[in-house]
């Protein structure tokens, strides 16, 4: 009788003690880079594009990779969009319960378990068959084939969330499928299709093997879809990789401005999530 | 339905005459489906044709020495033309085997506690943590890892356990830096948390009420109804899980670029650099199409990557699916 009190309680603190560990890895995370990234953090840092002699330690910022990731995650985002609704809305309206949807549902799982240096590997095929240069098309391609997944699943299960009796009543009014879809459901949905939308963004933002072949690096700030683009998740490995503390420094402020742009995403869908949902029917 | 398909259509309209083209609502929908339905296929497809793309860029390499060699070949010099992947291959299984081994127990626990234990209240707070985690870059996790887990594993792990474990091989530290096998482990093993235990976590939370109930009914305390029962019910989910964290560790390139070493050498104790295959395409990418074959080698790598990762990701989503559609039925 005491043993099985003892494991008992042996393996509720295990498991206190397992959770705890975990947000506190989150916390020592954000803790490292805050404490590193603050210090080297200044006006300058986000307002200018490097400068001669920026990787030897003389002055200049980041604007370069800020606007370049911004561009890069953006475009990608637009494109995967264009892709992503439709095949949810088909996923969901049009072949709900169909095995082709089961099997399409299968593949975009995979996809999305396929590691990101490949997406930049494939990305970089499609550019020499298209006979194009790393630019920030490249990277915008490499990185909407990298969210789509994500963008998709994250749609197909806000979509799923409709209540029935919904879609039912506006068929019974003898509305199509298209008018149901873009009328009831979508509209429906817009809480969980925009926090789809946000979380691919933030994925986007934040990758840096796919955009590492793709999208090439510059010091200016790309003026055209056919120039090369920085980005700040390669902001942060090059300078890291340049022998000079003082460049290092700069390095852990670029790895704070991605983890605060990320972690506003994050929030802000939440918000948004929470704001819409009132409007919503239930 | 209506019985034309497309109408033109004249009408006045603010002292305007305008003409609109308008197609048949029923036609507008069915064209809609088609359209999805392509679009749907292609992204179905992307998969295959990603291997189609690397395969036929990689196969020159093939022409150059058998897989069989590519695989166990150790001498990797690619001005001379040879492209041995073996260290590659072992360095990435030496850094996921590590991180799965740290990673595994306490992402476990922590999905039984959240399914099983925890008050709704802590629920609602450590979830969205979790799923913080994920969102975040692995670059991030790279700088983490060379200010804080490199300079751990060099101050503090290496010299302990290599004192009093350094008899065992795989526990001797030759290697002074603190970059290596562990440090790339520990960051791969923070990075699959939160995919592990999201879905464990679901998997488990899906367990039949009933059996639970069952089972405490007949008096056994909660840690004997989640070992026996629900545990046991949810194995395949569970393990599942893990393949997916696995796959997840296979993969990742930044983060373990940054802190593993980059030496290509077979590792002997988890104190030695190693060199991923992921680490290896990231590297050398910027000289892959100046010397000859090296294109081919570096996306034969990538095809590697995506066959094994492949592999795993199949075989964990259809248990998965298999469970979600037992569960509704």
């Amino acid at each position: 009788m005491n043993r099985r009190k003892a494991e008992e309680a042996l393996f509720k603190t295990l498991m206190v003690g397992a959770t705890m560990f975990v947000l506190g890895s989150l916390v020592l995370i954000l803790g490292t880079v805050i404490w590193r990234g603050l210090p080297a953090l200044n006006l300058a840092m986000l307002t200018q594009t490097p400068k001669g002699g920026y990787y030897l330690g003389k002055e200049g910022g980041i604007l370069n990779a800020i606007v370049g990731s911004l561009y890069l995650a953006g475009g990608a985002t637009g494109l995967a969009l264009a892709m992503s609704l439709p095949i949810a809305l088909y996923l969901q309206i049009y072949a709900a319960r169909s095995r082709a949807a089961e099997l399409a549902r299968l593949a975009l799982d995979v996809l999305w378990g396929v590691p990101s240096i490949v997406y930049g590997a494939f990305g970089f095929i499609i550019m020499l068959w298209l006979g194009i240069r790393a630019s920030l098309m490249g990277g915008i391609i490499a990185l909407a084939l990298l969210e789509l997944p994500i963008m998709t699943r994250g749609m197909e299960e806000a979509i799923a969330m409709v209540p029935f009796a919904l879609k039912e009543a506006s068929y019974a009014l003898g509305a199509t499928r298209l008018e149901t879809a873009l009328k009831v459901v979508v509209r429906q949905a817009m809480p969980g299709l925009l926090t789809a939308v946000l979380l691919a963004f933030g994925r986007g933002i934040g990758d840096a093997a796919s955009v590492l072949f793709t999208a090439g690096y510059t010091d200016r700030l790309p003026d055209s879809l056919f120039s090369p683009a920085a980005s700040l998740p390669l902001a942060v490995f090059f300078q890291l990789g340049t022998p000079f503390p003082a460049v290092q420094e700069r390095a852990y402020a670029a790895a704070l401005v991605l983890t605060v742009i990320v972690l506003a995403l994050s929030l802000i869908s939440r918000r948004l999530a929470g704001r819409l949902t009132e409007h919503v029917i239930r | 339905m209506e019985k034309t398909l497309v109408s033109i259509r004249f009408g006045q309209r603010g002292g305007f005459w305008n003409v609109s083209l308008s197609l048949n609502r029923g036609l507008k929908d069915r064209l809609t489906g088609h359209m999805t339905s392509v679009l749907t296929l292609g992204a179905a497809l992307l998969v295959p044709l990603m291997g189609l793309a690397l395969f036929l860029r990689a196969r020159p390499i093939l022409a150059i020495s058998p897989v069989k060699e590519l695989l166990l070949s150790t001498t990797w010099h690619p001005l001379e033309g040879a492209f041995g992947f073996y260290p590659f291959i072992v360095g990435t299984l030496w850094v996921t085997t590590v991180a799965m081994i740290i990673a595994v127990p306490p992402s476990l626990l922590t999905a039984v506690y959240l399914s099983e234990y925890a008050p709704s209240r802590v629920r609602a707070l450590a979830k969205p943590l979790i799923d913080l985690l994920a969102g975040i870059p692995s670059v991030v996790y790279g700088v983490w890892g060379m200010l804080t887990v490199v300079p751990f594993v060099e101050k503090a792990v290496a010299p302990t356990l290599n004192r009093w474990l350094g008899f065992i091989p795989l526990f001797r530290a030759d290697n002074p830096t603190g970059y290596g096998v562990l440090a790339g482990g520990l960051v791969l093993a923070v990075m699959v948390f939160p995919i592990i235990i999201a879905v464990a976590e679901e998997v488990i939370r899906a367990a039949p009420q009933g059996l639970r109930e069952a089972s405490l009914a007949l008096g056994a305390t909660r840690w004997q109804t989640v070992k026996h029962v629900v545990l046991r019910q949810t194995m395949p989910g569970v393990t599942a899980a893990v393949v997916l964290g696995f796959s997840r560790a296979f993969g990742e390139t930044m983060a373990v670029l940054m802190v593993v070493g980059n030496v290509p050498r077979v590792p002997r104790s988890i104190f030695d650099p190693a060199y991923p295959l992921t680490a290896l395409i990231a590297n050398n990418y910027g000289e892959m199409l100046s010397i000859p074959s090296y294109d081919a080698a570096l996306l034969g790598a990538a095809l590697i990557l995506l066959l094994v990762v492949l592999a795993f990701n199949t075989a964990s989503r259809l248990v998965l699916v298999r469970l979600v559609r037992n569960e509704s039925e």
